[in-house]
């Protein structure tokens, strides 16, 4: 960092960092350490003693079919759900950067879902899709779809993708067509002029120049998908049926707050912070290169 | 939202859709595909809007016309009795507290959130700039590394905390661990790195302090800033989930989006729909306005936080 004035004082900078970080040692830092320390300790049946069993925790969980299931969850839904935000965001981002009246309006209405909480958001798509009185399972069924995604697995997955990614859409929405006011007009009319259509000048141009807001969005929207549905999965499936739905987070959750399985629990927090930390590491590294673009 | 910090460089282009630029023809785009554009659009936005609008449509009929789908897609005539009994009716109807509580707590908790994360953060990003005392970029690296330890990858240890503080059921415990904020601290701390050098020289030869410098010059410069990151912390607040979950035992201490939870049970044909749905518009409409109204701080928040 360049050197700047500052102000002289000695007492007061660790007082204004000091509430920051009270909070932070307190209810982030002491958590977490216990979490490592948990996660090496295994309580006999009764919960009265503990013994230090280095990593036979992760040996446990990782070999656990569950948990390799529920690891196989994650990412298919993970996966279906950023793909299907994506692209849906993109697609109507493309649309709304093409007409010239109404683009306020559109954008006004797209933005809905972002302040929604992601538990509503799983209600509301089950009162839509619920097999009883959802209205939308209804008109599935006079289809002749047989749908109860109570009962079956990939129709609550299914349900699930939905809501999560209709949640996310606003979000990329706003993204993508920042992305698309960036690139320059002149390199579009350019192509115009020399006859690329509509659709060629997509792929050859805009796309991949929208490639690091894309790259960008396909993080946060794994992060979203990875941590912050939690209120979905909890709302709507319960991690059922069978374990159909069950994420990541969602067993972290229900092995240490409903089962009390603490070494296990604890393990499979720091397998997510190691994730979390991949992920973010990711998201830096991507800050460093596009520092290099501009 | 994850307190997650990301590049964002692109966030020259803020005002994202003002309508500008009449160059359509100049972009080889026939009037055909633009028509095509708006009907897309506006089949998105249908799909986008459905789930809430239908929504508002059940809240407007009996519970008879919801228990016989499929619904109507037109409001029925249901409306002031149906918000009627939810707000003023029966009391403690979602497990003995009235909806009033609930939206309480959940207002309480995303006021409280939203400015403790703002005070807090602006309060260390200016020690961080704006003063030079050992250990801080240590304090720097702390703050920054809870990025990477969201509620969800430490949920048991946590909750223990919270009851060996005898926070459960508090307002404290709803909301003080939610304040510290990476991503406020590096956002203002990236704003108080363009601020000139030399306004700082200037403010101490009047003689300004450090309380006065920050009271009289950093706050009405950090304005705008404050307004796009309350937005954006107030929904994450109301929308909290997880959180509320673990810390509230007692019914009166729930927020809105837990205590519908706790109205829907899909097994129990006794769920009292038509109020169910009252009251989820109720749990959406605040953080709907907010985003709604304040759109021009909200796209700014959201597009600068990521920075």
């Amino acid at each position: 960092m360049t050197p700047r004035v500052v102000f002289p004082n000695k007492i007061l900078p660790y007082l204004l960092v000091a509430p920051q970080l009270a909070i932070t040692l307190v209810f982030f830092y002491w958590p977490a350490g216990q979490a490592m320390r948990q996660s090496m300790l295994r309580e006999d049946p009764f919960g009265l003693r503990s013994k230090f069993v280095w990593f036979a925790n992760f040996e446990k969980v990782l070999a656990d079919p569950n948990y390799l299931n529920s690891l196989k969850v994650t990412v298919i839904f993970s996966v279906s759900t950023a793909a299907v935000a994506m692209s849906v965001a993109l697609l109507l981002a493309v649309m709304v950067d093409k007409v010239i009246k109404g683009r306020g309006l559109y954008r006004t209405l797209m933005i809905w879902p972002y302040a929604v909480a992601p538990a509503i958001a799983g209600m509301l798509w089950l009162f839509l899709f619920n097999p009883s009185i959802g209205s939308l399972a209804v008109w599935l069924r006079w289809l002749g779809i047989p749908w109860d995604p109570l009962l079956n697995g990939n129709q609550a997955m299914v349900l699930v993708v939905t809501a999560a990614a209709w949640k996310q859409i606003s979000y990329n929405f706003l993204f993508f067509v920042a992305g698309l006011q960036a690139i320059p007009k002149s390199l579009i009319e350019a192509a115009a002029i020399d006859g690329a259509g509509e659709n060629k000048r997509f792929w050859t141009i805009v796309f991949p120049l929208l490639a690091p807001t894309t790259f960008f969005l396909l993080v946060i929207n794994t992060t979203y998908a990875f941590f912050d549905t939690f209120g979905i999965i909890h709302a709507v499936t319960g991690g059922g049926p069978g374990k159909a739905t069950e994420t990541l987070v969602f067993k972290v959750y229900s092995d240490g707050a409903l089962n009390q399985l603490l070494g296990d629990s604890a393990a499979q927090s720091v397998i997510l912070m190691v994730i979390v930390i991949a992920l973010t590491a990711i998201q830096f590294r991507y800050v460093e290169k596009k520092v290099h673009y501009d | 939202m994850t307190d997650a910090a990301v590049a964002k460089p692109e966030a020259q282009g803020t005002a994202v859709a003002l309508g500008r630029r009449e160059e359509g023809e100049m972009l080889g785009l026939s009037r055909t595909s633009r028509y095509l554009a708006h009907v897309l659009l506006i089949l998105g936005i249908l799909i986008v809007a459905f789930p809430i609008y239908y929504t508002f449509v059940a809240s407007t009929h009996t519970l008879q016309t919801i228990l016989r789908p499929p619904l109507p897609l037109l409001p029925g005539g249901e409306f002031f009795n149906n918000y009627y009994e939810a707000l003023f009716g029966g009391i403690g109807r979602i497990g003995g507290v009235n909806v009033w509580t609930l939206l309480f707590n959940t207002t309480v908790m995303a006021l409280a959130i939203a400015t403790g994360k703002i005070v807090i953060s602006i309060l260390s990003a200016y020690a961080i700039v704006f003063f030079r005392f050992p250990l801080r970029m240590t304090f720097f690296w702390l703050i920054f590394i809870t990025l990477m330890l969201p509620v969800e990858v430490r949920i048991m240890p946590t909750y223990k905390v919270m009851v060996d503080l005898g926070l459960i059921d508090t307002y404290t415990g709803l909301t003080l661990p939610l304040m510290a904020s990476a991503t406020a601290t590096l956002l203002f701390r990236q704003f108080f790195l363009t601020i000139p050098g030399e306004l700082v020289e200037a403010a101490r030869i009047d003689g300004a302090g450090p309380w006065k410098f920050f009271k009289d010059i950093l706050l009405p410069l950090s304005r705008t800033n404050i307004a796009a990151l309350f937005v954006i912390l107030f929904i994450y607040g109301w929308t909290q989930y997880l959180w509320p979950l673990l810390m509230t035992n007692s019914n009166d201490m729930n927020t809105i989006v837990i205590g519908l939870r706790k109205m829907v049970s899909f097994a129990d044909a006794d769920t009292e729909w038509h109020l169910v749905m009252v009251t989820s518009m109720l749990a959406i409409v605040p953080p709907i306005l907010v985003v709604v109204l304040m759109q021009r701080w909200f796209v700014r928040g959201l597009i600068e936080t990521e920075k």
